[in-house]
């Protein structure tokens, strides 16, 4: 079977990822000082753009349809309780999707 | 002679231990679906050495199997992957010194790394931090191409039930903002993140928020700087 085609594809996906990744630094990476503006960007930006991947990763969940994501907030739940609790990452994430499974497996 | 395997090396390996966690099973997720799809071993390896994005190499499989056009294939990965850029902008003064390791350290800038490399918690105390950054970015990759290439084999052994395995990456960024909602006492960032996020998925839908969201993020933070470089922390 020939693969070729999607070789050239990962292949685009690759470099396309690649150029994403380096343009910051090619732009604002120089021997200059960084622009305060940048800076100031770096600090605040971590915060927000953690919560903008939590929304990024459930932008599928319907709350109007059956499950009503349902099955996303009981497992964002459990990992939340169990990380303020104990404070274990690794606990945190293997608990919650762990539930999740059970439940979109086993129960809806 | 440095040594190699110092305090540094040890903190590196123990801060990436939960990523060890959501990569072996995101990882092994891929592998098993692409094995499902036709693509052996080296797909996943290969894979998961050069394009190294999660969403986006589980999203490959659909575009592969399906014979997507190039153009199509490079607009899909420039929306899913352009949050990268904020990562970027975040770790230009971070990565300033971190000479011949910098290309890789930008190469393997993943969401993951990039939660780890991001917070000032993990570099307190260590020594030479831009040996930290390189080693955690290189720990992450090796747990990731295992998880891929160990996914592939199993998938080429078993069929199981993967269903919902994907939910690691979202515990992952959960543990992520609640580690930070708790190291801060101003939440304006945090709360900008999540507000604008939803915002614009209501307007734009799933598909199309992401790029939207990000612009969104930037002029909130911006209009809101004076404020927020009064207090220390965003």
């Amino acid at each position: 079977m020939d693969r070729s085609y999607d070789a050239l594809l990962v292949a685009v996906i690759g470099a396309v990822t690649i150029a994403i990744r380096f343009l910051p630094f090619i732009v604002f990476g120089g021997k200059r000082k960084t622009p305060e503006y940048v800076t100031y960007l770096g600090k605040v930006l971590p915060y927000a753009i953690m919560g903008m991947l939590v929304i990024y990763c459930l932008r599928n969940v319907s709350v109007v349809a059956y499950p009503f994501g349902i099955p996303e907030f009981i497992a964002c739940a459990v990992v939340a309780v169990l990380h303020i609790w104990k404070r274990n990452t690794l606990l945190s994430i293997a608990g919650g999707t762990a539930i999740y499974m059970v439940i979109v497996q086993m129960v809806i | 002679m440095k040594k190699v395997f110092d305090n540094d090396f040890k903190r590196a390996f123990l801060a990436t231990v939960p990523v060890f966690a959501g990569y072996m099973v995101l990882g092994m997720g891929f592998g098993v679906i692409l094995q499902s799809k036709g693509y052996g071993i080296l797909w996943a390896f290969a894979m998961s050495a050069y394009i190294y994005a999660g969403s986006m190499q589980y999203l490959a499989i659909d575009l592969m199997s399906a014979g997507a056009s190039v153009a199509a294939t490079a607009l899909t990965t420039l929306m899913v992957n352009a949050r990268h850029l904020f990562y970027g902008i975040s770790m230009v003064d971070k990565y300033k010194n971190m000479g011949k390791r910098k290309p890789y350290a930008i190469f393997a800038l993943t969401d993951e790394t990039y939660s780890l490399v991001c917070s000032e918690e993990n570099v307190r105390g260590i020594e030479n931090r831009e040996k930290f950054y390189f080693l955690v970015s290189l720990f992450n990759q090796c747990y990731w191409v295992a998880g891929c290439v160990l996914g592939s084999i199993i998938g080429s052994l078993v069929k199981f039930n993967t269903e919902g395995i994907d939910f690691a990456l979202t515990a992952l960024f959960v543990t992520v903002f609640i580690e930070q909602w708790c190291s801060t006492k101003n939440h304006t960032s945090a709360v900008v993140g999540v507000a604008v996020s939803l915002a614009c998925l209501l307007i734009f839908g799933p598909d199309n928020f992401l790029v939207p969201a990000m612009i969104g993020i930037t002029l909130a933070l911006t209009f809101l700087r004076r404020k927020l470089e009064g207090r220390e922390n965003g």
